[in-house]
This record gives structure tokens, C-alpha cells and sequence, in this order.
């Protein structure tokens, strides 16, 4: 695990840009479907040709709202797009629309969990702005190719609370916030498509002190492995620095994963003067209090109530309610199947953490790819329940299932495995053990119990895995006691 | 040669006097004949080819009020496969791929569009003089005492008044409709803000802005009015309201219509000719049965210096995207980004707009942004707020249009500030987004034509246009022509 010298302590604040489900951009019709050819996706509007003006598309603003009441922030009913006034090629009118004074979403807060057991953080704001185009650097001798089908993409901009004083706190809360973004369907959260980009403000301070050190700013870092190793280079960087009796710059820094350390971005200017102004080609947005209700209305259970709820009304354990409410795919998953199901919570919450993760993990897939449907899963799990399966065979029709080679019944059947509950077939299998294993059969009766266990085995290795475990040791037991 | 005006055109085209091919191939000639630069270019085949389709349309039963009649549009209007300069080099060979929502409204109520006229590049400016394709002459100079049009619509306004078109499209921002209007002997409003569309209107200061018909009387201004209004859904400050007839009571009665006269508008640096004209012309208006009374705009005073914050910090804005990336000028060399950049500009904007995009950059900067554009906004608050309690008082504020008549080419342009002080009485009505206008009230003594300001309040266009109707029709000044129009006597 990091550590570092416990006289500094570590100052986080992240912004997140996250990419709006919307089927058009923010103020102009064009599609955002990601890997269009380029310029294909750009409109008169998008590539900013005289004349032309932005039309606000109000799914975007749905979407923040939506978010906004996720983390239980203020709504600004009444927020207002800015120019933010740069030169870039890939940003055709030489300004973002952004939002700087009003933002549509105000403070509200995220839970983490760390070590040290639940944090609260602070997210101060949410804000609305369009995405540049992309500068390709490469393929073009020397030039760089402007593509301009990004420009206008609708981003919410997700500001923290410098809050996080750790970089395992920093992940912790990216991941519940690429969580929840993708829990309310905000975002598709596809780090290596960009749709969820990452900053990461650090700085150190000693403990103690109350003023904020000096920060610098690590960009657009596309995986969450990289933001925390880039963190953690920072923080040596910085106290190192500081031990010198030098001086952080503020600055922008991007991170080499090859190298592992941070750059100084060249040619930046730190404090760029935006000269930002309201923009007087949109009016203020004015959302009425009944669409703020019916947005609210969509919302589907959030994470930590769900997580709350398996808990108390399912009697899962923190941590499988932690491990099946990360995403919502796997949560509906486990909530289709044990609504379906006869097995307990429990069972369905082992045999997803267990035999389908590790399926899925092994073969790269998502749970929404999974090859065994959440009907043919709770089938499963009411066989064993039923105990026409075992733990054992169970496993094996898992495997066949997986290898889709049919339904959990026609499995069972072909392959021979229900499971042998029939008294008199274990009474005989259990006779002929113990005719087999004399030498095992008097260590019992000598008061060696734990010998049971062999002998259990030998009848299910002689059942070839069919016998009911729990009867065959109960048979056993009763016969070797009573002869 | 005496006027002709659109209304006459449309009832010539309706009795099948002359055909839409005919009139316009009239004025392309006229076009070519003339020597005033009044147009940055001519497609003709675009022009005659519209014409035939007029015809067309009229022969298959379409009785649309001007269908057929051709307007010269500002070279301020994109419209597609037509080059579209906005009077700038940076724009030189760029040609639209699509056209302006008011020239497409136009467009589908059969005008012709024919010719894009010279302007102030950007327009910015009030003469005319800082277009990349020349000054514009007034036809009411003449080659020994060649006068401004005025500007930026000076392109529209020389072409109206030297005849070679019958009307034509001008943008308003501070004035430029108005202006020049006046300075041409011509009938221009400026809508209210909102009326018509922006799209496809290259901006200058969005929320200034507006297009308006420039005409030789204020019923053919009704007539284009109404093809060029209406609710855009493209452009987000477009207003929502019925479309309106703005001719159904240009003949109403001017019975006990009060008139307001601010005190602040007859003050110093009104030219004392210019004043005994304008009040002239109001006493006109008392013989109609109108009542005149003096009111008060006090914060008046505040609209020109809070214009040229508010306008080149917009303007500084909107014109960012004039980058060389991705059309119009790119500098030939360049050795990397910024080179780039800063060539191209340099090389594709001239002085006054240069000049405004470093006072509006300044206005917005860190620093000096409460200092100027907020506090120039507040200002502009205050100076609306003066014309709602004018107009509990008033149905209509008029005053003169400028300070005194067409000056000279070329004596204005070393000294910026007296050419922005042109538009002392215009910016008013752009600052509060109200419909205002200039009608022909006369002549100085030499000759110079004198225009009367009207402004009514929000969404009144009708009532300004039945003013200055009816004016019309008890006056005859708007059917002076100039000594250097076609025909004339130059």
C-alpha cells in the first residue's frame, strides 16, 4: 500500500467529465455516436460557420438534474450557459459554452468507503458545458487533423470538495462515481472512449496547517489505475520538492503510465483569463418545479439504498451488498434471479461472487454478456435447493451452462447427475463402504469423528459425486454407531 | 426619374405588366451601370434564376404580396452557393452553404434575392468606410462632394436611394439600418428585438442585433416586414409570438396619438438645421390630431458609452471563430499555432474591427469585468427602464435620427469617437430591444436629407409603421430622388 512521510498531508480534489446519454449534442441535432468517420458528425452549428447559433437540448439538462438528485445536491432552477473564451483548433468558435456562475447543480454529497470505515465528500457543483473536437497528432506529417465530431457533446462537469486525503480515497470515489453515473443511466462510463475523464487537483500541506498548499493539476487520466499512480508520483514529487525548501508551481501536469511520472504540460498558461460572460445567444434555463418532479420520478434505487436494503431486508453481509450493488447490471442480476429463485440470498449472492465472476472474469465478459441468463441461473440454484444437485455437480452443470450446451433439466438428464436422495440407493452405497473400509470404521467407533469425513468421500467418490452428502453422512454415522 | 416602389412593382407583376425576369433583369442593369459600390457582388444567374421561378409560381396561381419583386440582401446574410463576405477580407471567398432564416423566409415568399450589398466590415462602423471592398458612395453627394451612405448598411442604403434596387435587407445594432437610412432619404426599422431570426445573420453583437427592410416608403417596409419575421426554433432568442400583418393599420387614424420629445435628445451636438426640421416634422403630426409632449430618458446620456462596452465585448466574442481553421482567410506562412493565428488575423480584419475586438477582450478581462461589462449592463437596465415609464406618458418617442446629415467621405475616419457619435440617438433603442425607425422629414439647406427617429414600444412595429404611413401621406419627402441616382441629374 502508498504511504508516505505522515508529517504531509495530502489534499485531493477531482473534477470528472462525464460524457451525457443524449442521442444529439448539447445545442445542435448532430449524433454522438462514438468512432464516426471524421467530420461526419459535425454540423453547421457544431463546426461554428458564420452565422449560426445554439439551441439547447433539454435531455442534457434532464441528465444533470438527475444526477444532481442522486447526490441529493440543490437544483439551480434557474442557471445560466457562459462563453468560456479560448483559441484552440478543436474548438470551432473560439469559446466553450459553458457554466460558471450558476451551474445547474449546486452542493450535495457521496458516500466512499475507505479503511477507516464510511466517508462523506463533498461534491460542491455540477455544470453543464460542450465537449471540444479531438486534435490528432499523428498520421498527418507534421500537421494535426481536426476532427470535429466530439465538438458539442454534451459533458457534466462534476466538481469535488477537496475532500480526499489519500489516493485510495481519490479511486474510491471515482469508482463510486463511475458507479453511479452509470447506476442512473447519466453516462456509459467508457474510460478508453473518454466518456468519463478524469482531473485530479493535488497538493500537500503540513499536517496540521490549515491553508491549502500550492496544487497542480494531473489531466485527463483514462483508467483508474493511472490516476492513482500518477497521484501517488505527484505526492513523493511535491514533498520532495517542499523538503528542498523549494517551491510547488501551479501547473498542469499529464502523466506517463510508460515511465511512470508526471510532466509538465508545455506552453500552458496557468491562470488563463476565460473572460467569461453570460452568453446572450441563450436565455437563463428556467426548470419548472414539475420538471424537476418528474425527473425524480425516474430515478431508480441508488446504490447505497439498495445496498442498504440487501442488508436488512435480505440479510446479505456488507460486503457481498457491496460487491453485488457496484453496478446495476450485476444488482439486477442478483435481484431477478432471487426474485425468481427458491434459494436464499445468501446462496445467490456465493454463486454470483463466486462461479459466475470468476467465469466472467476469466473470459473477459461483461455481466450483461454473460452466457447463462439470469432464468437458467435461478433454475440451477433451485435444483440444489431441492437438492436434485449438490454443491459438486452443481458446478458441473454450471460449466455445461456456460458452454451453452443446453437448459439446466436436459443437462441433468444427459449427464446423469441428479442427485441420489433415495434412502435405500445411499443405504447400500453406505453398506459397501463400510464392508470396503474396516480400518476406517474402527477408528470411528475408537472416537476418531473426524475419520467420517474420508468415509463420506468414499461415498460419494463410490456415487461418482450423486450421493447426497448430508444423508450419506447422517446413514453412515447411524450405522457404524448402531453396529 | 421617380420612384418605384415595391408596391408598385408587386401591382405591375400582378397585372402581368412586367414579369419578374423582366424587372430584375431592369435592375441588373442599372446595377452594372452604377458607379456608387454599392454591391460586394452580383449573381446574376442566382437572381434571374429565382425571377423564373417567380414567374413560374404566379403562372401556377400564387398571388404571395411581393412574390417576384427582387431585394438586395446585405452581404451580412449567408446564403447558399452565394459568396458571403460581411464587407471583410477574412471572408472573401467564402461562400455559404446555407442560407439565413429571414432570407429564406423572404426566399419563400418569391422575392428575389439579387445582389449582396456593401457594408461596414462586420458591421462596424457608421460610414460605410471600413469595408474591405471600398467606400460606398451616397447618391446624394455627388464626384465633387462625395458623402458617406452612412453605415454599416451603406451597401443597402445607396442602393435603394440610387434606385438600382427597390428595397433591400439591412442589420441594425446601434443604428445601421437607421442611419444610413437617414442619410439616404429612406424608410428603415429595426424590429424589435427578437422579430426576426438571427440565423444565418453572421453576429456581430447578438444580443444588439437585427434585421430590417430599407425602403423608399414605410408601407413596402410593412410589405418585407412581413416576409422576414416569424419564430425561429434555430435561433434560441427568437420570439414566439403570432405572425402579424404589419400592413392592417398602416391607414388607422393618428387621432390623439401622443408623441414624447426627450428633453435629452434636443440638447447640444444637435446640428440647430437638424433640430428645426425634426420639430418641423413633429408639428406635422400635430395637424393629424396628435398631441406632443416633452419627456424625459435621463439615463440617455449612459446608452453610448455602455453600447461600445457591451457591443465589441460580444463582438470580440463572436468574431473568435474567424480563426483561418476551418474556412475563409488562412495566412500563407506560418510557423506554428499562434503564428498562425495572429497572421491570419492581422492579415484578414482591418482597423476598427481589430479595435473593438481589443477593447471588448479588455472589457471582459479579469479584473475589469464588473468595472465594465457588468456595470455597463446594469447601465443598460436603467436606460429600458426609462423608456417604460416614457412610455406610460407617450405612444411613440420621436427625435432626430443623427446629429446632423451625411458628412463627407473620408473626414471621420482618423477620429473614432466622433464616428461613433453618430449613434447617439439610435443606440437607445437597441440597448432596450425596441422597434425604432427613420422616415424622410426633409432637407438641409443643402439638400442633404434629414430623417425623423421614431420608437415605439415593445412589439409595436405596426403602430411606428402607421406613424410614419401616415406621414407619408400627407408629406412627400420620401419621393425626393437623388441628384447622383439612376436617372438623375448627376
Amino acid at each position: 500500500m502508498f504511504t508516505w512521510d505522515q508529517r504531509w498531508e495530502v489534499v485531493i480534489g477531482l473534477e470528472v467529465h462525464t460524457q451525457l446519454l443524449t442521442k444529439s449534442k448539447i445545442f445542435s441535432g448532430s449524433s454522438i455516436a462514438y468512432g464516426a468517420e471524421p467530420n461526419t458528425q459535425a454540423s453547421a452549428v457544431d463546426i461554428a460557420l458564420p452565422g449560426v447559433l445554439p439551441v439547447m437540448n433539454y435531455e442534457a439538462a434532464r441528465l444533470a438534474v438527475k444526477f444532481g438528485l442522486a447526490i441529493g445536491a440543490h437544483i439551480n432552477q434557474r442557471n445560466v450557459f457562459d462563453r468560456k473564451n479560448y483559441f484552440y483548433p478543436d474548438l470551432p468558435k473560439g469559446y466553450q459554452i459553458s457554466q460558471m456562475e450558476l451551474p445547474i447543480v449546486g452542493f450535495g454529497t457521496m458516500d466512499i468507503e475507505t479503511q477507516e470505515g464510511t466517508k462523506t465528500i463533498g461534491i460542491t457543483r455540477a455544470h453543464l458545458e460542450e465537449d471540444a473536437g479531438k486534435s490528432l497528432h499523428e498520421d498527418f506529417q507534421g500537421q494535426t487533423g481536426i476532427d470535429l465530431n466530439r465538438a458539442g457533446t454534451p459533458l457534466l462537469e462534476i466538481v469535488s470538495e477537496p475532500d480526499m486525503r489519500s489516493p485510495a480515497e481519490a479511486v474510491a470515489y471515482l469508482r463510486k462515481l463511475h458507479s453511479l453515473v452509470r447506476y442512473i443511466e447519466i453516462c456509459d462510463g467508457n474510460m478508453q472512449e473518454g466518456s468519463f475523464r478524469c482531473d485530479a487537483n493535488v497538493s500537500i500541506r503540513p499536517r496540521g496547517q490549515e491553508e491549502l498548499g500550492t496544487r497542480t493539476e494531473l489531466k485527463n487520466i483514462n483508467s483508474f489505475r493511472f490516476v492513482e499512480r500518477a497521484m501517488e508520483y505527484e505526492i513523493e514529487r511535491q514533498i520532495d520538492i517542499l523538503e528542498d525548501g523549494g517551491k510547488v508551481t501551479q501547473e498542469t501536469r499529464l502523466y506517463d503510465s510508460d515511465k511512470h511520472e508526471t510532466r509538465s504540460m508545455r506552453s500552458k498558461e496557468d491562470s488563463h483569463d476565460y473572460r467569461y460572460f453570460p452568453d446572450p445567444d441563450l436565455p437563463p434555463m428556467v426548470l419548472e418545479d414539475s420538471f424537476i418532479e418528474q425527473v425524480r420520478a425516474t430515478l431508480p434505487e441508488l446504490p447505497t439504498e439498495k445496498k442498504a436494503r440487501f442488508q436488512s431486508e435480505l440479510g446479505l453481509s456488507l460486503d457481498d451488498a457491496e460487491t453485488l450493488t457496484t453496478d446495476r447490471e450485476t444488482a439486477d442480476f442478483f435481484e431477478t434471479v432471487f426474485n425468481a429463485t427458491k434459494a436464499e440470498a445468501k446462496i445467490v449472492a456465493n454463486w454470483m461472487s463466486g462461479e459466475l465472476f470468476a467465469n466472467l472474469n476469466k473470459s473477459e465478459l461483461e455481466i450483461s454478456e454473460s452466457p447463462i441468463s439470469t432464468q437458467q441461473f435461478g433454475l440451477l440454484l433451485d435444483r440444489i435447493a431441492d437438492k436434485t444437485l449438490s454443491g459438486n455437480t452443481a458446478k458441473q452443470v454450471f460449466a455445461a451452462l456456460w458452454e451453452q450446451e443446453g437448459e439446466v433439466d436436459a443437462i441433468i438428464e444427459a449427464k446423469g447427475l441428479k442427485q441420489i436422495t433415495d434412502t435405500g440407493a445411499i443405504e447400500a452405497i453406505v453398506d459397501a463402504v463400510i464392508a470396503s473400509c474396516p480400518e476406517q470404521v474402527q477408528q470411528f467407533k475408537d472416537g476418531n469423528e473426524k475419520v467420517i469425513g474420508f468415509l463420506v468421500g468414499q461415498v460419494m467418490q463410490k456415487s461418482r459425486g450423486k450421493a447426497n452428502p448430508q444423508m450419506a453422512n447422517e446413514l453412515l454415522t447411524k450405522k457404524m454407531v448402531e453396529s | 426619374m421617380t420612384i418605384t416602389t415595391m408596391a408598385q412593382l408587386a401591382a405591375d407583376l400582378k397585372d402581368g405588366k412586367r414579369s419578374s425576369v423582366e424587372i430584375t433583369q431592369d435592375y441588373l442593369g442599372r446595377i452594372e451601370q452604377s458607379d456608387h459600390n454599392a454591391f460586394i457582388s452580383v449573381d446574376t444567374e442566382m437572381a434571374l434564376s429565382q425571377a423564373r421561378a417567380a414567374d413560374e409560381r404566379r403562372a401556377k396561381g400564387d398571388a404571395s404580396a411581393l412574390l417576384g419583386v427582387p431585394v438586395a440582401q446585405k452581404d451580412i446574410f449567408c446564403i447558399d452557393g452565394a459568396q458571403t463576405t460581411c464587407g471583410s477580407k477574412i471572408l472573401e471567398n467564402f461562400v455559404a452553404p446555407y442560407t439565413a432564416t429571414v432570407v429564406d423566409n423572404m426566399q419563400s415568399h418569391g422575392i428575389v434575392s439579387m445582389g449582396k450589398t456593401n457594408m461596414d466590415e462586420f458591421a462596424m462602423g457608421s460610414s460605410n468606410e471600413t469595408s474591405y471592398f471600398g467606400a460606398v458612395k451616397n447618391p446624394w453627394g455627388s464626384n465633387e462632394n462625395a458623402l458617406v451612405p452612412g453605415g454599416s448598411s451603406g451597401g443597402s442604403a445607396a442602393a435603394v436611394s440610387a434606385l438600382i434596387a427597390p428595397a433591400a435587407t439591412g442589420t441594425d445594432t446601434g443604428g445601421s439600418i437607421r442611419q444610413p437610412a437617414a442619410f439616404c432619404n429612406l424608410t428603415g426599422i429595426k424590429p424589435s428585438y427578437g422579430r426576426c431570426s438571427r440565423y444565418g445573420m453572421i453576429a456581430f453583437a447578438s444580443s444588439l442585433d437585427q434585421a430590417g427592410p430599407m425602403t423608399h416608403t414605410a408601407e413596402d417596409s410593412a410589405l418585407l416586414l412581413n416576409t422576414m419575421a416569424g419564430f425561429d426554433a434555430k435561433d434560441s432568442t427568437s420570439l414566439d409570438v403570432p405572425a402579424e400583418d404589419f400592413t392592417a393599420s398602416l391607414n388607422d387614424s393618428l387621432d390623439g396619438l401622443r408623441i414624447g420629445l426627450p428633453k435629452e435628445f434636443f440638447g447640444d451636438g444637435l446640428d440647430s438645421e437638424m433640430a428645426a426640421i425634426i420639430e418641423a416634422a413633429v408639428k406635422q403630426f400635430e395637424a393629424m390630431g396628435a398631441t406632443i409632449k416633452e419627456v424625459s430618458l435621463p439615463n440617455s446620456h449612459l446608452a453610448l458609452p455602455s453600447y461600445y462596452v457591451i457591443a465589441p465585448a460580444e463582438a470580440s466574442s463572436n468574431l473568435s471563430r474567424f480563426d483561418g481553421v476551418r474556412y475563409g482567410h488562412r495566412t500563407e506562412e506560418y510557423s506554428d499555432l499562434v503564428d498562425m493565428y495572429t497572421k491570419t488575423r492581422s492579415e484578414g480584419f482591418g482597423d476598427e474591427v481589430k479595435r473593438r475586438i481589443m477593447i471588448g477582450a479588455y472589457a471582459l478581462s479579469s479584473g475589469y469585468y464588473d468595472a465594465y461589462y457588468s456595470q455597463a449592463q446594469k447601465l443598460r437596465r436603467l436606460i429600458s427602464n426609462d423608456f417604460t415609464a416614457a412610455f406610460t406618458e407617450c405612444d411613440v418617442i420621436m427625435g432626430p435620427t443623427t446629429p446632423s446629415p451625411a458628412f463627407a467621405a473620408n473626414s471621420r475616419m482618423d477620429d473614432p469617437v466622433s464616428m461613433y457619435l453618430n449613434d447617439i440617438y439610435t443606440i437607445p433603442a437597441n440597448l432596450a430591444g425596441l422597434p425604432a425607425g427613420s422616415i424622410p422629414a426633409g432637407f438641409t439647406a443643402n439638400g442633404l436629407p434629414a430623417g425623423l427617429h421614431l420608437i415605439t414600444p415593445y412589439l409595436q412595429e405596426a403602430k411606428m409603421l402607421n406613424i410614419a404611413h401616415r406621414y407619408q401621406q400627407e408629406t412627400d419627402w420620401h419621393t425626393h430622388t437623388a441628384p447622383s441616382s439612376f436617372g438623375g441629374n448627376s
